[in-house]
């Protein structure tokens, strides 16, 4: 391995780790809001501060090797993609912790009839597949399952945009349970924009691999 | 611990005034790379490093320059010693004009080694670590000359690396070869380092931020600017830095 073999690497190698533990924050987050766990939501704040760590030493280390190596072809590509991943799976990250902050106010848990009215294990597992894909796909070098995972956006999409009508209706047969509600909405948003952020990865890794540019086309 | 320190280093040749109160002290098994424009004394200071600007007339040297914490400046050091110790690879590839082994074993040979086996592995040990040996081992005995560029340089390297060095100086190691060749040196100096320490001139500043840990800028004799190589091409200190490494000037 020649030393920016190593330095291209390393990089790689943290980035794993990142999606890694962004993945594990989203996991936790969505027992914490569907099982109303308090512990387990804390945890996922804490947690929070060392997937901004990751943000800021990945920044760093893409700056260094540019500035050091000057990298070529797939070798440019594969950094200015992870300064790019980076920064989705950081927005990723402050979504889950937002989940988890959520489930905190709700200590009690959602009402069960609220959480099916918007499939929300069901949302919550696409999104947490989403980014696991993203994760084997990066690590792959996968550009197929990159594809793959920019058409399972639509479930969060479609849930999102009936969630406001679907929990008015709620609202007015549930009116002590508004701030649920209003809490769930918040809930949706943010999985629905997990959704966008595993998409843009996808884009990110297949531009890596293939040299596409995917940003701002129809997703088939 | 430093391998090299050098304190407050002024070198004159005749009246000018060459090296300005340069202080920089080099950590073991770390490569430091010395950039600067054309004339700036960054060759000029290498040297002060095995005193071979002793070679040169009407030089003046003052300030302190030591190794492994002794000066070498001082009246009764083994300049020979010295220069065994803090070997020197220079642009232009030099090798004997003997067989590939005999450039490799001369410097052993000189030292009075004279135990066959024991040059035999050296040799071998030496073009293994020059990243050389596969290439040359089935051709030992034909001349150096036959080799190419890059392969000479490599056995320059050897040859240095014969007589166990500690420290190796290289000015502009690579700015006569292809890019390949260049390549190949450059792993070789990130190689190297395990073992020795690395002091390396260098006019391509791409070069001294894919090889080095450290780099010096020098500019008309004064050291502007010294620092881990990231620092110095991410955010350097000085603007003069910054103008020299982005090409604004030099």
């Amino acid at each position: 391995m020649t030393h920016l073999d190593n330095e291209l690497h390393m990089l790689k190698t943290e980035m794993g780790n990142m999606l890694h533990t962004v993945l594990f924050q989203l996991d936790k987050a969505k027992e914490a809001c569907i099982n109303g766990n308090n512990d387990l939501a804390r945890e996922v704040v804490a947690r929070e501060k060392r997937v901004n760590a990751y943000e800021l030493k990945i920044d760093r280390d893409c700056e260094n090797i540019i500035a050091l190596f000057n990298p070529v072809a797939i070798d440019l590509r594969l950094v200015l993609s992870t300064l790019k991943i980076n920064t989705n799976l950081e927005r990723i990250g402050d979504f889950a912790e937002g989940l988890a902050k959520i489930s905190l106010v709700q200590s009690n848990g959602f009402d069960k009839e609220l959480a099916e009215l918007v499939s929300l294990t069901e949302i919550f597992d696409d999104a947490i597949e989403m980014l696991s894909d993203a994760k084997v796909a990066f690590e792959k070098e996968n550009s197929q399952l990159a594809a793959s995972i920019l058409s399972k956006d639509d479930l969060l999409d479609n849930v999102n945009r009936k969630a406001n009508s679907l929990i008015e209706e709620y609202i007015k047969k549930n009116p002590d349970k508004i701030a649920q509600a209003l809490d769930m909405i918040s809930i949706v948003r943010k999985i629905e924009r997990i959704g966008d952020h595993c998409s843009n990865i996808a884009e990110e890794i297949i531009f890596y691999i293939e040299a596409k540019v995917l940003k701002h086309q129809d997703k088939k | 611990m430093y391998k090299i320190e050098a304190k407050d280093v002024n070198l004159y040749y005749g009246d000018f005034h060459a090296l300005k109160g340069i202080s920089m002290s080099m950590k073991p098994n770390t490569v430091t790379a010395l950039i600067g424009p054309s004339g700036c004394g960054k060759s000029t200071f290498l040297r002060t490093l095995n005193r071979m600007n002793d070679l040169i007339e009407s030089v003046k040297i003052t300030g302190l320059v030591t190794v492994d914490g002794e000066d070498i400046y001082r009246k009764n050091i083994n300049i020979d010693e010295l220069r065994k110790h803090v070997g020197m690879v220079f642009q232009k590839p030099n090798p004997f004009p003997k067989s590939i082994f005999e450039n490799v074993a001369y410097g052993l040979r000189v030292n009075g080694e004279n135990n066959r086996s024991f040059i035999e592995d050296k040799v071998k040990e030496s073009l293994v670590q020059a990243a050389l040996w596969e290439e040359v081992k089935d051709k030992l005995k034909k001349s150096a000359f036959e080799l190419s560029g890059g392969q000479q340089q490599r056995l320059c390297i050897a040859r240095a690396l014969a007589i166990s060095p500690s420290v190796l100086l290289m000015d502009e190691p690579a700015s006569a070869l292809d890019p390949i060749s260049t390549a190949k040196i450059e792993e070789l100096i990130y190689e190297l380092k395990t073992n020795y320490t690395i002091v390396i001139v260098t006019h391509n500043m791409q070069q001294a931020g894919r090889v080095s840990d450290h780099t010096a800028f020098f500019y008309m004799g004064d050291l502007i600017e010294y620092g881990e190589t990231k620092k110095v091409f991410t955010n350097p200190d000085h603007t003069q830095t910054q103008n020299y490494i982005t090409g604004r000037f030099g």
